[in-house]
């Protein structure tokens, strides 16, 4: 699934969701990853496990370590500002490349 | 002093022989100066500089070291962290107590996490809490370890390992610790051997020590013979270890030509995340008890089976044999296992557990019956010692796997078999209607013997070369064939290099054994000849 097309309004809300595949969920390795992948992008951008929130932040790790996501675990983004689009397309692609560890994990 | 021999949990490999030495515990001594603002102040310069420290020791690290120390210092450079310390010290709390207060309840929730990975974690967060402590403080108090020594500490903060030279060797013994720790991970990438769960160290020591991480064995003050049997060991562990790397990823074949199956016993998935599927041909046991926590909380459905599917997950359609919990003998379990037992191995322990527990039990065989959609699982009883307890697990097994139809959830029905460890078992074997058959050699040789092998006096008793053992694992081997049901053998006796020819020799084609002994006991496989007939002493 990728980010929704819409027309633009800078309020405008994108949003975009893929599930944790890789094997041991959002642990500390993806989590650096997908924060530091947030914080290239202007907008305010949120992750949350459920469609209605609770929404986090997805610039902190701490807040995102807190939520001990497992595997199976489906993330929503929410973003809002400039390059709003563009975040949550990078974020659902992270996610769905398995923040690129398959093949350290041994899976084949 | 005289010689100590010391047993603990292999966290990694190795041989090492150097000078014993206690690493202090870091106690952070600091005057508050009452300010809020100058205590914040030392706080926010705190963190900065831990940060600035870690990122130093990053740019010499690579791989899985570099990672953990990004992990890190991202954690530190995140305002989130700090934000109940700061609100803390402006309400009047010294800097170091606000800290050291908030970051201890950050870990508690990680401690207190479902999930074995995120409980790991816990280990760095306390890393980070002592690193910024450390630099409030002043600065790193403790001086570092001589080049080469054997530490003992109670547990070690990864940033404290790699500010560690270990080019001379070394190695770790922990009194607490985990093999999956951050620190202990490593240990293993960079070849230090180490062992955790060791209890009781001295805590204070001089002279040498011996450690053998691959079997978790340490000697401290060792008497001249035990130096002169380790030298030994270590040279010939050397050698064969080259040679042994070499077929790790190849078929088992002996040296007639016979091909033998090796599996994997697992007592932690976490364990997987570092080996490749290819080195076995599946997982021959899983000890489910590590699902159960030490606070006395139960797993539930969904956590077994987000476990198990991943399990099958790895083996990549290799098959997994999962065995039901077996708690009780040597494993009690809080609020489970029953306390007071004048003889635990002879008393309520494996499926007779599980049998009177039938809440707990069925909990497990759904997320199994679940997990099994995902690939080849096959479930495993212990201490079966009558027909009529694997009938039992057949039907109520039969019965989860139609509830989860009734209800919509989808479903598979694994094949169920049982571990041979109760002689009553392995002399009538015949009678019971298993899928396949798996040894459990040391609980078998504790029962023909009638010697455990933690009571210290008869432990050299509990021998499974004892003719006795190896006759019976003979006619189990042979009753196997003639039922048509695979035997496999997934005790110790399974990685052992000098057991495996006799077990070849006995009949056993199918070894399951940790992961850390298939190299060996492939190369042990390959230069044994077999004569095509059972033998046994």
């Amino acid at each position: 699934m990728t980010a929704q097309k819409a027309s633009a309004s800078l309020e405008e809300i994108r949003r975009g969701s893929a599930e944790l595949t890789n094997a041991v969920g959002l642990h500390a390795r993806p989590s650096v990853k997908l924060t530091q992948l947030a914080k290239s992008y202007q907008s305010m951008i949120s992750v949350a496990t459920e469609p209605q929130g609770p929404w986090i932040d997805a610039k902190s790790p701490v807040k995102i370590m807190r939520v001990k996501a497992p595997k199976g675990t489906t993330l929503y983004f929410e973003a809002s500002g400039d390059d709003a689009a563009a975040a949550v397309a990078a974020l659902v692609d992270l996610v769905e490349r398995r923040f690129d560890e398959a093949e350290e994990e041994g899976h084949g | 002093m005289a010689e100590i021999r010391l047993s603990g949990r292999p966290a990694s490999s190795g041989f090492a022989e150097g000078q014993l030495y206690v690493l202090p515990d870091k106690r952070v001594s600091r005057a508050p100066t009452g300010d809020p603002d100058l205590e914040a102040k030392a706080l926010r310069n705190a963190i900065i500089l831990a940060s600035e420290a870690l990122a130093d020791l990053a740019t010499t690290a690579d791989g899985d070291a570099a990672d953990m120390l990004g992990f890190q210092v991202a954690m530190l450079e995140d305002d989130a962290l700090s934000e109940m310390a700061f609100a803390a010290i402006a309400e009047g709390k010294p800097a170091d107590i606000a800290w050291r207060h908030s970051m201890d309840q950050e870990i508690e929730a990680y401690r207190s996490a479902d999930d074995e990975y995120f409980r790991a974690r816990s280990a760095d967060l306390e890393d980070i809490r002592d690193n910024v402590l450390d630099m409030l403080s002043g600065g790193t108090s403790a001086a570092p370890p001589p080049p080469g020594a054997i530490l003992i500490a109670r547990d070690l903060q990864p940033s404290r390992f790699l500010g560690i030279d270990w080019s001379k060797g070394g190695a770790i013994l922990l009194s607490e610790g985990s093999p999956t720790s951050h620190v202990a991970m490593l240990a293993r990438a960079r070849g230090v051997p180490m062992i955790v769960g060791l209890g009781e160290l001295p805590r204070s020591a001089d002279g040498i020590a011996l450690i053998d991480g691959g079997s978790g064995q340490a000697i401290l003050s060792p008497e001249r013979q035990s130096l002169d049997q380790f030298i030994a060991r270590r040279a010939e562990d050397d050698t064969l270890s080259a040679r042994a790397e070499k077929l790790l990823l190849k078929d088992a074949m002996t040296k007639t030509g016979e091909a033998v199956t090796i599996l994997i016993n697992v007592a932690d998935p976490l364990e997987l995340d570092v080996i490749s599927p290819d080195l076995c041909d599946g997982i021959g046991l899983v000890r489910t008890e590590f699902l159960f926590s030490e606070d006395g909380s139960f797993p539930d459905e969904e956590a077994q089976y987000r476990v198990y599917r991943r399990l099958v997950e790895w083996a990549s359609g290799r098959p997994v044999t999962i065995r039901t919990l077996d708690a009780g003998g040597d494993k009690p379990i809080k609020n489970l296992t029953i306390d007071g037992e004048s003889n635990p191995f002879l008393g309520v322990r494996g499926i007779r557990l599980s049998l009177i527990r039938p809440d707990l039990f069925r909990i497990q065989l759904r997320a199994l019956s679940r997990a099994a959609l995902h690939g080849p699982i096959k479930i495993m009883a212990p201490m079966v010692t009558i027909p009529s307890e694997l009938a039992t697990v057949r039907r109520m097994m039969a019965e989860e796997f139609k509830g989860l139809k009734a209800q919509g959830i989808a479903a598979a029905l694994p094949p169920i078999g049982i571990m041979v460890e109760v002689p009553a078992a392995a002399l009538a074997m015949d009678l019971f209607d298993a899928d396949f058959f798996s040894i459990g050699s040391n609980d078998l040789t504790q029962y023909v013997t009638a010697a455990g092998r933690d009571i210290g006096s008869v432990a050299d008793l509990a021998d499974p070369r004892h003719p006795a053992v190896l006759r019976l694992i003979a006619m189990i081997a042979t009753q196997g064939k003639k039922m048509q049901r695979e035997v496999s053998l997934c005790g110790d006796a399974g990685g052992d290099p000098a057991l495996i020819p006799l077990l070849l020799h006995a009949g056993i084609r199918c070894l399951s054994m940790a992961p850390s002994m298939v190299a060996r006991a492939k190369l042990i496989i390959s230069e044994t000849s077999l004569s095509g007939d059972v033998v046994t002493p």
